[in-house]
């Protein structure tokens, strides 16, 4: 617990100096906020002083300068027309600052994302990611601009009303400044004890967020299997925790308040006291006491803010050190700086994996010392039972995890030293995991050349078959698709993807389990186009389904990471090894 | 809104004692000026010193009460807000578990999560602040207008003249600002949707080397949020200028007039200052809830969003017919001239099908993508309602079952295969809570999963992160198949269930199942001819159209569409 809470501390460190450094862009709004605050807060602290003046103006029965009021209520109100219109510009100006930022911030996050390694995206939860980029910057802002709003008034309210206080009589200003800091005190002893509930209460929410997450998610299963009584029953436990967990965050942040405010009345108490018994000796007029007993509400109503805005930004800083945290994340090596610059026309598709070494932990490994050599425009098909690897071989083509040991070499240059962007504009992929964004079906086919005019988006999509059930969907090629694709089946979803590949058709190719939902008929229509497809290309091949593979140049049977057997399909059929046996039990006739 | 409010009833005890106490502790507070008024007048003006002294202490007094009454309104309030935020969170999910497939894929989950989290917690926040705050400043107002009556008739009508302009101003600008509030929030659901689908994606971004055409709708996405945050900003940040212009509006004409009165020897000098004290107490007050009005106003928009799905009825309702599966010679499954349609396409998904089946038969559906395989197994269990023609479960209309026990009759492996966090038993029984270990074990033996399942600490006990993510394709699909064994139906969909699966492991696994069924009707889904061809009958479909209906033998001779799908499976082989 203790480790957890220096761990905590010393990620908070150094987070409002970045919080700033965000902000510094916009200092020149900072500046003004800073000074229509004290252009508002002169104005507020003015008017009970002009008050006070005028009631002294009107003594009694008789006595009333009538001249003398009539001067300041002029000036009343000049200094309220004054104060409200900073007032506002205040407002507005605190928005922009806090929305910008934020937006700034977010925008930072969004671009982060796109450097992070695939190892860093794999191994964290997406919810927890997109609550960093989302709710978290949505706290940070609320706190900011409460702090903005909150804490610069407050702060020049204080200092002003002291001020003023002190010009009126020192020993009562005195009483309300000792006094007054025993709100603080109760307040910040308030604030320790809550923030425990606090974390309490984002942690449950977290996991209920995971939890409502996944059932919506699986809702189809759950709806399947008649499970909702059981499913809201797992869900009633964590919502009756976050329930309590809440009650207990709410209700104790909420005492900072009426601490705050007892405090103050009993320094008003005092004022009063003090202010009276002054008076009574003829220290000072009814009509300063007035004013020092607005003083005093007005002195003491920041702490009461100052109080609630500590627990909000403390709150709001805690949440931009997750984003912070998000930001510090290492990034994918930049490319060399003597990367190749490659072009299309310059590849020639001569793969070469040279002992290469990988593992995604670093006592589990998983490709040893796997060397192989793939000629220009050979097709290898990879093949082995899962977990041994195919995915991994594919990560590492593509760069998406870099080798421990060993190369990968394209055209004899490492691939390390050819520019990320090159080298993956060298391979079209089509992976099982069917990615659609949401948008329309032409949108999804262009996505590799958004500039495609439409005769090739249908040239692509008849070429993957695909055409067909495009053109039977309401608004054909300009339907639109929802996040995950909808109500595609798997198999359209499927035939969008090699469409998208179709379309831009680089020089290599990486194909993994990409016809595992079409089926077989669909597939052999599409055949044609994908040999002519992987003509003269490099492609690697993932599948289950060795018809798919069946003509592939050469089978690499892959099993715990390593290269178990290899060669054509007759070769190894002869040899009656693994792949023998795997492709005899499609065929035999298995009885059900 | 109303349904909201009905779920606050269930505090109504705590609803109703906060403000009350708030209120009670505001009473309090208007005393204060009276007692300070007191004390300037017959204290300092009558020189006493133990009045002033015992006065004092009376506000201290005053100070305390109120410090005990608020904590308990504050108590009261976080009760009600997080209770009924609590209960309105479990009905909304209720709620959403009672849709049907049609609503699920037309909302879509992205905003559904927005709606059951963030959402929620800014109505939490609201109600809290509206229990603490929105009775107690009219209160205050009120009372202070009412407290300077007892003063001044005449002055306290400039309070009388005041208010209705500063409610004219807070309410009409939380009119204004809803709807924008609400836009705020639909904006951030398209950012989320769009960092969800950034990571989800990743792979297919990098591979087509879009990370900064996505970055830039991110981009674009964000600015259309800030844009709508700052033109809410704009209208809500008037309210604090607006109601300290209007108060002080009324203490330049209170000023006016006490110096009249007091002239005229109608108001004394303490008295005044007590207006002023009250003018100054509503003013406190107003700037309040200015600052706290933008999160109600948020929390009211996003009730509204809550509201919209909960006001969504389920398309789907159920009939109160016991499925009865114990009668002889009656079909376990009949469709009777069906079609369907999914609301919003543009076509038949399936059209015109009928065919039965009978307990312990085995029906192979195959066809192919898009053919309208799996919509039409979906209605079996009811997924979908068909739009014509009738569908007939053990002699009776799928309509007219009731929901438990057609859930109990009909299990399906989806194609995908979804886990849930928990243990592997707590997944296995999801259908059938009753199952032991044995029928757990046989079940799990049949799916052939039981290996890796033994292979796993704690076995059946086994943990299962979210969505199964510590399990690869293959083995959730095979714990998805167990899973749709151990519920013990009396008609058991595989649709397409085995796509991850090597074709040994397919083969025994259909086998398997086959040798436990007894009575039990199964459908197999699958574009594998030799998934389906020891079926009883085939099911062909070609474009949601039944193109055959037979053995494999007959279908072999009669249908082309068939013999194509076999052909493209088994000719070359068979040629070599």
């Amino acid at each position: 617990m203790k480790k957890k809470d220096e761990k905590s501390r010393s990620r908070m460190k150094g987070t409002p100096a970045r919080v700033l450094k965000l902000i510094k862009p916009y200092r020149a709004f900072v500046i003004l906020s800073l000074l229509t605050a004290a252009v508002s807060v002169a104005g507020q602290l003015f008017i009970p002083i002009l008050t006070g003046n005028a009631i002294d103006y009107m003594a009694d029965q008789g006595r009333v300068d009538f001249a003398s009021v009539t001067r300041i209520a002029v000036y009343i109100g000049i200094a309220m027309a004054l104060s409200a219109a900073a007032q506002y510009v205040l407002g507005t100006v605190n928005n922009y600052v806090t929305f910008h930022v934020t937006c700034d911030l977010r925008n930072l996050a969004a671009r982060k994302i796109e450097r992070l390694p695939l190892s860093y995206l794999d191994t964290h939860l997406t919810g927890d990611l997109v609550s960093r980029v989302i709710a978290d910057a949505d706290l940070l802002s609320d706190g900011l601009l409460m702090g903005f709003t909150q804490l610069f008034t407050g702060v020049l309210t204080i200092l002003g009303t002291l001020v003023f206080m002190l010009r009126v009589s020192l020993p009562i200003a005195l009483v309300v400044i000792l006094v007054t800091p025993l709100s603080l005190v109760a307040a910040s002893y308030i604030a320790n004890k809550t923030y425990r509930f606090f974390q309490l209460q984002s942690e449950v929410r977290g996991r209920e967020t995971a939890l409502v997450n996944e059932s919506i998610e699986g809702m189809k299963v759950i709806h399947a299997f008649g499970g909702e009584q059981e499913s809201l029953r797992v869900f009633d436990e964590v919502n009756e925790e976050l329930e309590d967990a809440s009650l207990k965050a709410t209700f104790y942040s909420s005492l900072t308040n009426p601490a705050t405010r007892f405090v103050n009345s009993v320094v008003y108490a005092g004022v009063i006291l003090t202010g009276a018994l002054f008076a009574l000796s003829g220290g000072i007029t009814v009509g300063q006491l007035s004013v020092f007993l607005t003083y005093a509400n007005q002195y003491t109503k920041p702490f009461n803010e100052i109080s609630g805005v500590v627990t909000e930004l403390a709150n709001a800083l805690a949440s931009a050190a997750r984003i912070f945290e998000l930001l510090d994340a290492e990034e994918d090596p930049a490319d060399d700086l003597d990367a190749r610059e490659l072009h299309p026309e310059d590849i020639d598709g001569h793969v070469t994996l040279d002992h290469v070494d990988f593992s995604y932990v670093p006592d589990k490994p998983l490709i040893e010392d796997l060397t192989l050599d793939v000629l220009p425009g050979r097709r290898v098909a990879i093949v082995g039972p899962t977990g041994s690897g195919k995915t991994t071989l594919i990560n590492l083509l593509m760069r998406f995890y870099d080798v421990d040991e060993g190369a990968i070499l394209l055209g004899g240059t490492d691939i390390r030293k050819i520019r990320r962007q090159n080298l993956r504009a060298a391979y079209g992929m089509v992976l099982q995991e069917t990615w659609l964004k949401a948008g329309t079906i032409a949108e999804n086919i262009a996505y590799g050349d958004p500039g495609a005019v439409r005769e090739k988006i249908v040239e692509a999509a008849k070429a993957a078959r695909a055409h067909g059930f495009i053109s039977r969907l309401p608004q054909g090629y300009d339907t639109p698709i929802s996040e995950d694709g909808g109500q595609l089946s798997q198999g359209e979803k499927q035939l969008l993807c090699i469409a998208r590949v179709m379309l831009s058709l680089p020089p290599m190719l990486i194909l993994d389990e990409a016809t595992s939902s079409i089926d077989t008929r669909t597939e052999l229509k599409i055949q044609n186009a994908m040999a002519r497809m992987m003509e003269g290309r490099t492609s690697f091949i993932v599948a289950h389904r060795l018809s798919t593979i069946r003509e592939a140049d050469v089978i690499l049977v892959l099993a715990d990471g390593h290269i178990v057997e290899k060669g054509t399909h007759g070769e190894l059929l002869e040899k009656g090894g693994f792949y023998a046996r795997l492709y005899h039990s499609q065929f035999e006739g298995v009885s059900i | 809104m109303k349904r909201l409010l009905s779920y606050l009833k269930e505090f109504r005890r705590e609803a109703l004692l906060a403000p009350a106490l708030k209120m009670l502790e505001a009473f309090f507070d208007l005393f204060v000026p009276l007692v300070t008024a007191d004390i300037i007048n017959k204290g300092i003006g009558g020189g006493s010193r133990s009045y002033i002294l015992t006065h004092v202490g009376l506000l201290i007094l005053l100070g305390l009460l109120g410090f005990a009454i608020s904590i308990s309104a504050q108590y009261f309030a976080a009760r009600a807000a997080v209770g009924t935020t609590s209960r309105l969170r479990r009905a909304l999910f209720d709620h959403i578990q009672s849709f049907g497939f049609g609503e699920i894929d037309k909302l879509g989950t992205g905003t559904l999560i927005t709606r059951m989290t963030s959402d929620m917690t800014q109505v939490q926040n609201g109600i809290n602040l509206f229990l603490r705050l929105f009775l107690r400043s009219p209160f205050i107002v009120f009372g202070a207008m009412i407290m300077a009556f007892t003063i001044s008739a005449k002055a306290a009508l400039i309070f009388a003249a005041a208010i209705p302009i500063l409610s004219l101003i807070i309410f009409g600008l939380m009119r204004l600002t809803r709807p924008l509030y609400r836009r705020v929030q639909g904006r951030l659901d398209s950012l989320t949707a769009s960092v969800r689908e950034d990571l989800t994606g990743v792979r297919v971004v990098r591979a087509f080397r879009r990370e900064k055409a996505e970055t830039e709708r991110f981009q674009s996405e964000n600015e259309r949020l800030l844009k709508a945050q700052i033109r809410v900003g704009r209208l809500s940040a008037l309210m604090n200028p607006l109601t300290f212009a209007v108060v002080n509006t009324a203490l330049i004409v209170l000023i006016g007039t006490g110096a009249l009165e007091i002239h005229a020897g109608e108001l004394a000098q303490g008295d005044l200052i007590a207006l002023v004290n009250y003018l100054n107490q509503i003013l406190i007050e107003l700037v309040k809830l200015a600052n706290l009005i933008v999160q109600v106003a948020r929390a009211l928009a996003s009730a509204d969003r809550v509201d919209e799905i909960l006001s969504i009825e389920p398309g789907m309702t159920y009939g109160d017919r016991e499925i009865d599966c114990g009668a002889r010679g009656v079909c376990a499954v009949v469709f009777d001239h069906v079609s369907m349609t999914y609301p919003g396409a543009g076509g038949e998904s399936l059209h015109d099908i009928s065919f039965t089946a009978m307990p312990g038969e085995t029906i192979g559906v195959i066809g192919g993508t898009g053919s309208g395989k799996s919509t039409l197994v979906h209605l079996i269990p009811r997924f979908y309602d068909r739009t014509e023609g009738q569908i007939r479960l053990f002699g009776s209309d799928v309509k007219e079952l009731n929901r438990e026990s057609l859930d109990k009759a009909v299990a399906i492996a989806l194609q995908k295969a979804q886990l849930f966090s928990g243990t592997i038993r707590s997944n296995l029984a999801m259908g059938n809570k009753e199952a032991d270990d044995e029928a757990l074990w046989k079940a799990l033996d049949a799916a052939q999963a039981s290996e890796f399942v033994k292979g796993r600490e704690g076995g059946l006990d086994a943990p299962v992160e979210q969505g199964g993510r510590n399990f690869s394709g293959g083995q959730r699909q095979r714990l998805a198949v167990a899973r749709a064994l151990a519920a013990d139906p009396r008609i058991l969909i595989l649709d397409d269930s085995a796509s991850a699966l090597d074709y040994a492991t397919d083969a025994a696994l259909r086998k398997a199942i086959r040798a436990m069924s007894g009575r039990m009707t199964l459908f197999v889904v699958s574009q594998r001819a030799n998934s389906v061809m020891q079926a009883d009958r085939i099911i062909v479909l070609e474009n949601g159209r039944m193109a055959g209906l037979g053995t494999h033998e007959e279908l072999m001779k009669e249908c082309e569409v068939y013999r194509d799908i076999y052909e493209s499976q088994f000719k070359k082989e068979a040629a070599k």
